[in-house]
């Protein structure tokens, strides 16, 4: 190697300008002491979103059981909002909200659980590679879309095969929500199937089990806290969809077990409340608020539980 | 300077406490001067009552078997070991008589003066020009002539001009492994430290490119001090003045070079470098 | 003496290995089932909107004859919209990310924070629509324009948009930021100049897939009272509006009153999906084009 050196001829001493620039630090350093301050004050504003949630609901909550007993509106089988004589009885929402998610989980459970066996015990890397993305699609589909779809299509289809259907109905937004709840199934119980290790595979495959024991007999106990974790989210997901149900199933008020009826869900009840009618400080008004309370905390319960299943029956392999 | 001036020099420190080696050293300037030096990464002892003095314009070689502490002493030396949230120190460390362990010790300060290269090339994902421009950019020289005469000379300085004066603009992910190695090099001569501390900078790379950074550690070590932690025995024979052993955390043996190698004193310390365990 | 008889274990071999296959098929036709739907979803909103879809209907006004009436009003309202929600999520979310990431003490302030977070994401759309319509339209008085919307809309996929750009810090390499710390760099400068830019594409991509999805948000907009009348076109965030996936909305549920609604809904549907499809493409290149391997 060459013996020359390079840094004894050179006309800039860098040493000197950096000790030089060292000195006039203090507005650098004081940007270093700021910018942790100002990024947590964004940090805390999802905190101050959730308080607001919270707060908000809380608040008008109270103000509407001082108007509506509580008792009346937690068993009360009677939604008359607009009546001379209002009632407010929030069971036939709840009945509309729990019907409707149930026919989507029937739908969505074992087409998602099945999608899920087959992208991960079945399916060959290439074959996942091209179907996932496409579920991901579904997933990306607004919901306002599937709306439409359930409202001018599967409505329409529904009764040319059974006539008895009603026009708005809670069977066709069910069945729609479920489709729409699919990928989300398919693809967290493919993460907990995956995540299986392969000896465990190995293991039953070894003995002449086929694909199918090794799939209902290992992995799927082995996944199970993730699968089931799936299925509360997906529950979670249909009991806070709005869209699908306002369009589609009407905004009767029925107290029903009549899947070809139109019912209302919690959610389209919110919509129809809020559409700009209610003057601030009625009946109705306040209604609006204990509505959304009890459905933020039937899915707050849910994702809580959720989160629960997978964490305490996690399996350590 | 010559090998000869090395052997006048021969200092030897321990953690025996035999304090002679100051006295032979007192000819040389002393960079960094470890006292006591005692961390902990949580419950973990991870360096036990180091003591060293390390003289200024010489190649210092940190040999040991992994996990002996020989990359957290030295990268205590630039308090980048400070990155691991649980770590906890006692002792004291001086470079040219300040404390550096100290927490009113600006540690920027200490790192623009006392350089590292690391174990596996790490460029930033942007051009050659962009990574040596880094130091000097954010200490606060923007002029681009400047700039262009700090690139020029550093990259020459590493030795590595040649291969890329002319795509400068390309991404420094283009260039090979030991290329990348030696553009790090230049990254940190372009602040013109005092002090580089190299953590096994060639365990990545292929022979061809480790004689390269060997010769280069030759050149530089005329204006800079260099530490160089290796667990390849035959490259601190080669390229360092003297070497420190560490066993288990502690300082075994610390001495010239040669007798490191030719006759040392601990029997550890022969088992190690005959390779009867590591 | 044996407990195995292998001749019945070979004899019922065969059944275990159709009913296997069988099952296969089974498992392969569900997969296939939303695929299935989500090609007769395309192709009734695409036969049902040909013919609607003109110059006219892009560029037109809103209008109760179905003849005349046009989205352009809608298509503003969202992308005004858009104006507020990028901006807003892309700095509060990126700076939330950088707070937990890299400044936040593993404790008990962060794992509040990071719990709340996961939290907000499976709060229903429509809550956040409440929120929006008590905090901005009322409290705020600002009533139902396109600020309100854009913020509401910002809350709800915030969460998304700070888990995003939390996974793509922590996948740019530690040995990055130990070299500028190497440097003398500032924890500021090592995050402004090293961290940030080489985790960008990630939270880019994050942020986009968020944004399209606040562009098909309808629930919270029908909360916070998006008008079903003819307005003016939105000229800045301060203006009312009305937006695509409300345009649906109204069309959809009035097409039982005049069927020629139905073949409108389904051409704004097709002008959502194409926006969908751009913003969607936009960031699938931004990963592959710019997310650097280590």
């Amino acid at each position: 190697m060459a013996a020359n050196n390079k840094f004894e001829n050179t006309s800039i001493d860098v040493k000197e300008m950096i000790a030089k620039n060292k000195q006039g630090k203090s507005l650098s350093s004081l940007t270093e002491k700021l910018i942790p301050v100002v990024l947590f004050l964004f940090a805390i504003i999802t905190v101050f979103t959730t308080v607001g949630i919270v707060m908000t609901l809380l608040f008008e909550t109270i103000e509407f059981f001082k108007l509506v007993p509580i008792w009346d509106f937690f068993t009360g089988t009677v939604l008359k909002p607009m009546s001379q004589n209002p009632e407010f009885g929030v069971l036939p929402l709840l009945n509309g909200t729990i019907i409707s998610s149930a026919i989507a989980m029937l739908v969505a459970g074992p087409i998602g659980l099945m999608a899920a066996i087959y992208l991960s015990e079945y399916a060959s890397d290439r074959v996942r590679r091209v179907l996932k993305p496409m579920l991901e699609i579904l997933a990306g589909i607004p919901t306002i879309v599937y709306g439409f779809f359930a409202f001018t299509f599967v409505t329409p289809l529904i009764r040319s095969i059974w006539p008895d259907v009603a026009a708005t109905n809670i069977l066709s937004p069910g069945i729609v929500m479920g489709i729409m709840i699919i990928p989300m199934i398919a693809s967290l119980s493919e993460d907990a199937m995956s995540s299986v290790p392969n000896a465990m595979r190995e293991g039953a495959l070894g003995l002449g089990a086929t694909k199918l024991e090794t799939t209902f007999k290992v992995v799927i106990p082995a996944a199970l806290s993730g699968i089931i974790a799936s299925f509360v989210l997906g529950i979670s997901r249909a009991i806070g969809e709005t869209m699908i149900v306002t369009i589609a199933s009407g905004s009767s008020k029925n107290f029903t077990f009549d899947i070809t009826q139109s019912m209302q869900t919690m959610t389209a009840y919110i919509v129809e409340v809020s559409g700009g009618e209610a003057a601030a400080g009625t009946t109705i008004y306040y209604s609006l608020y204990a509505v959304a309370m009890t459905l933020f905390v039937f899915t707050l319960l849910m994702n809580l539980l959720a989160r629960y299943v997978s964490r305490k029956f996690r399996e350590e392999y | 300077m010559s090998l000869l001036t090395v052997k006048e020099n021969i200092g030897m420190v321990n953690n025996s406490n035999t304090d002679m080696a100051s006295l032979v050293q007192a000819n040389k300037n002393i960079v960094f001067d470890t006292k006591d030096l005692n961390l902990w990464y949580g419950e973990t002892h991870a360096l036990k009552d180091i003591n060293l003095k390390i003289n200024e314009k010489e190649v210092t070689a940190i040999i040991g078997p992994s996990g002996c502490g020989k990359s957290t002493y030295l990268k205590t030396l630039n308090r980048m070991v400070e990155l691991v949230p649980t770590v906890r120190t006692t002792g004291e460390i001086t470079y040219k008589g300040q404390s550096i362990l100290d927490k009113s010790f600006k540690v920027e300060n200490l790192r623009t003066r006392v350089g590292m290269v690391f174990q596996k090339p790490n460029p930033f994902p942007k051009s050659i020009y962009d990574n040596i421009a880094y130091g000097p950019r954010i200490h606060g020289i923007r002029n681009k002539k400047i700039l262009d005469e700090i690139v020029e000379k550093s990259l020459r300085g590493a030795y590595i001009w040649d291969e890329v004066k002319d795509r400068l603009k390309e991404n420094a992910y283009g260039l090979s492994g030991g290329q990348q190695q030696r553009l790090c090099i230049a990254r940190t001569l372009a602040i013109e430290p005092d002090v580089i501390l190299m953590d096994e900078p060639t365990s990545a790379l292929d022979p061809k490119s480790t004689l390269k950074i060997e010769d280069l550690v030759q050149e530089l070590k005329k204006d800079y001090s260099i530490i160089i932690v290796t667990h390849n025995m035959q490259q601190a024979a080669r390229i360092s003045d003297r070497t420190a052993f560490f066993l288990n955390g502690e300082v075994v043996e610390f001495d010239v070079t040669d007798t490191i190698f030719t006759k040392p004193t601990d029997n550890r310390t022969e088992d190690y470098i005959s390779g009867r365990f590591g | 003496m044996k407990y195995l008889n292998a001749e019945q274990v070979t004899k019922r071999m065969d059944g275990r290995i159709a009913k296997n296959n069988i099952l296969k098929v089974l498992f392969l036709l569900a997969t296939l089932f939303g695929l299935i739907v989500l090609a007769i979803l395309i192709y009734r909103v695409v036969v049902d909107s040909i013919g609607w879809i003109d110059w006219n209907f892009l560029t037109g006004r809103q209008s109760t004859d179905a003849e005349r009436a046009g989205i352009m009003g809608a298509l503003l309202g969202t992308l005004w919209m858009m104006l507020v929600v990028a901006p807003v999520t892309l700095i509060l979310g990126i700076g939330t990310a950088i707070y937990l990431e890299l400044y936040a003490k593993k404790g008990r302030l962060q794992s509040i924070i990071q719990t709340n977070i996961a939290n907000l994401a499976g709060v229903p759309s429509i809550v956040y629509g409440i929120l929006g319509l008590t905090i901005f339209v009322r409290a705020m008085e600002m009533g139902n324009i396109i600020l309100a919307g854009g913020l509401t809309l910002s809350l709800l996929i915030l969460p998304i948009v700070i888990v995003a750009a939390q996974e793509a810090i922590r996948a740019v390499p530690g040995f990055l930021s130990e070299a500028s710390y190497g440097m003398g760099a500032t924890k500021w400068q090592t995050i402004k100049n090293v961290i940030l830019p080489a985790a960008l594409p990630g939270m880019l991509t994050g942020a986009i897939l968020a944004l399209s999805r606040a562009i098909g948000e309808t629930a919270p907009l029908t909360v916070i009272g998006i008008p079903a009348l003819i307005i003016p076109f939105p000229e800045g965030i301060f203006d009312k509006f009305t937006a695509l996936p409300m345009q649906i909305y109204y069309w959809t549920i009035d097409s039982s009153l005049v069927a020629e609604y139905a073949n409108l809904a389904a051409g704004t549907i097709i002008v959502l999906l194409i926006l969908l499809f751009v913003l969607n493409s936009a960031a699938i290149f931004i990963r592959n084009k710019f997310q650097q391997r280590f």
